[in-house]
């Protein structure tokens, strides 16, 4: 069952929500209790952009049980138009959808979309959150 | 003045022929291409159900509103594929958009016009002076029994109206809506495939129903069909709408921006309000709309719209309809098409 952390991550995994640390700008996603940059414990809710390049990736052909149907697929670190310069933005992972695995490559860009990630069984919850798409 | 401030839509980008369909079935498919006017429709992805659908298009929308959507009083969800059965689509979809939590929030089903019936609502609530802004939207990843006539034209894809007092885009003058209890298609509990009547969903079901609400919205507009620039009808497939228009007095050049089903196939609850996005992409200041949905059980859902000024600022801020239909297309084979349909037996 993992219903209860599904809910915590809603605000993360639906809106993107990061936390920014008031004392040094740093943005963490997901958001931390002490920014690992100045250690302040203050931070402000925002709102990351949906657009990013690839900045690696790879192309998962045995995937586990969950998504063992859904092969081949691609899973890629992402780096947000965030920061203050293209090299310092927010970072994160996520499934490359709707794409030819072949066509792929380091510095395309993405945009982040709706997607159903997983689901919890058959009578289980659908789970949500972000996946990538090429634009 | 009250209508709509914003509209967006969204269509998954997996395509399959109808030519493979009816190639599996041992069917002619020059036969169902010339019979029914389709030739390809959307596929959901394997990611892809009338939430993430909903949430797609109620986020164009909302950039081509341009409000702050804590404002929206209301959201509901038309479609016959919610992916659950208990707990409201837009439960997620409001967390999804930073929406509410102080807004009310509902399902709707009804057959193919699930989605009209959230339009209508959600106009009603603002228009009684009840909120600032409501959300209709219809939405469906509609199914078709493998083999079945349906199987040709149920498919994916949805369209979101933000309904408002300012800025609005494209105002409602009538509405008017017309039901009976006409049993011409239905989904028990607990079953997974819908079942039809067969030829009986045209004549008593779909037609009666088109033009009983058609001609009731007419008389109540004091309009006729030469008055409206575009004319909007659900689209079960690509050869109903243009007949229920000819009957009720419009052109093929009226229908003709709106007639998105040989292409897009039938969205369901998405279909008619899809055909209105299609308009709304090209329509000028001043153009009147007239649009009649369809649900099968059944009944229909007439609007008239009138364009604004507002459409040339707001058009752009989102994807249109079109280039969603006409470009970036994966085509899926039929065993790849029944293995993103779930038709597929599998092991748990």
């Amino acid at each position: 069952m993992i219903s209860p952390r599904y809910h915590r991550e809603v605000a993360q995994r639906y809106r993107l929500e990061a936390g920014k640390c008031k004392q040094c700008g740093n943005i963490s996603f997901p958001p931390r209790l002490v920014c690992p940059k100045c250690k302040s414990k203050t931070f402000e809710t925002v709102q990351l952009s949906r657009e990013g390049k690839i900045l690696t990736f790879t192309i998962i052909r045995v995937g586990p049980d969950k998504f063992s149907k859904e092969t081949p697929y691609v899973v890629a670190i992402i780096e947000l138009f965030e920061g203050r310069s293209s090299n310092d933005g927010v970072r994160l992972t996520a499934q490359i959808t709707d794409c030819d695995v072949n066509k792929v490559e380091i510095g395309s860009k993405v945009k982040l979309v709706f997607r159903k990630i997983q689901d919890e069984g058959k009578s289980g919850l659908h789970c949500y959150g972000y996946k990538a798409v090429l634009i | 003045m009250i209508g709509i401030v914003g509209y967006g839509s969204y269509l998954p980008r997996y395509r399959i022929k109808v030519d493979l369909i009816a190639k599996q079935w041992g069917a002619d498919p020059e036969a169902i291409k010339r019979g029914l006017m389709l030739y390809e429709k959307t596929v959901p992805g394997q990611d892809e159900d009338t939430i993430t659908i909903s949430v797609e298009a109620a986020r164009y929308a909302l950039q081509r509103a341009r409000i702050d959507p804590q404002k929206i009083g209301a959201v509901y969800i038309g479609s016959e594929s919610h992916p659950y059965a208990v707990k409201p689509s837009a439960t997620i979809l409001i967390d999804a958009l930073g929406i509410g939590p102080h807004v009310h929030v509902a399902s709707y089903e009804f057959a193919c016009k699930a989605g009209t019936e959230a339009m209508y609502v959600a106009y009603s609530l603002v228009k009684a002076g009840e909120m600032e802004y409501a959300l209709g939207i219809g939405a469906d990843t509609s199914q078709g029994a493998p083999g079945d006539a349906l199987e040709y034209s149920a498919s994916a894809g949805g369209s979101a109206f933000i309904m408002g007092k300012e800025k609005v885009v494209a105002e409602i003058l009538f509405t008017h809506s017309y039901t009976s209890d006409t049993p011409d298609f239905w989904r028990r509990e607990h079953e997974f495939y819908p079942r039809h009547a067969g030829r009986f969903t045209g004549e008593p079901a779909y037609f009666k129903h088109i033009h009983n609400a058609g001609t009731s919205l007419l008389e109540k507009s004091g309009m006729q069909p030469k008055d409206f620039q575009f004319a909007v009808f659900h689209m079960p497939n690509g050869k109903f709408p243009q007949e229920a228009g000819k009957k009720l007095g419009f052109t093929k050049e009226q229908m003709e921006v709106g007639w998105i089903s040989p292409w897009m196939g039938n969205t369901y609850s998405g279909s008619s309000p899809t055909g209105l996005s299609a308009v709304l992409d090209v329509a000028k200041p001043g153009d009147k709309i007239f649009m009649v949905s369809f649900g099968s059980g059944a009944g229909s859902d007439g609007f008239v719209y009138q364009v604004t000024d507002e459409i040339e600022i707001v058009r752009d801020l989102a994807p249109k309809l079109r280039d969603m239909l006409d470009n970036d297309k994966i085509y899926l084979d039929y065993g790849e098409y029944a293995k993103f349909r779930k038709k597929i037996i599998l092991n748990e």
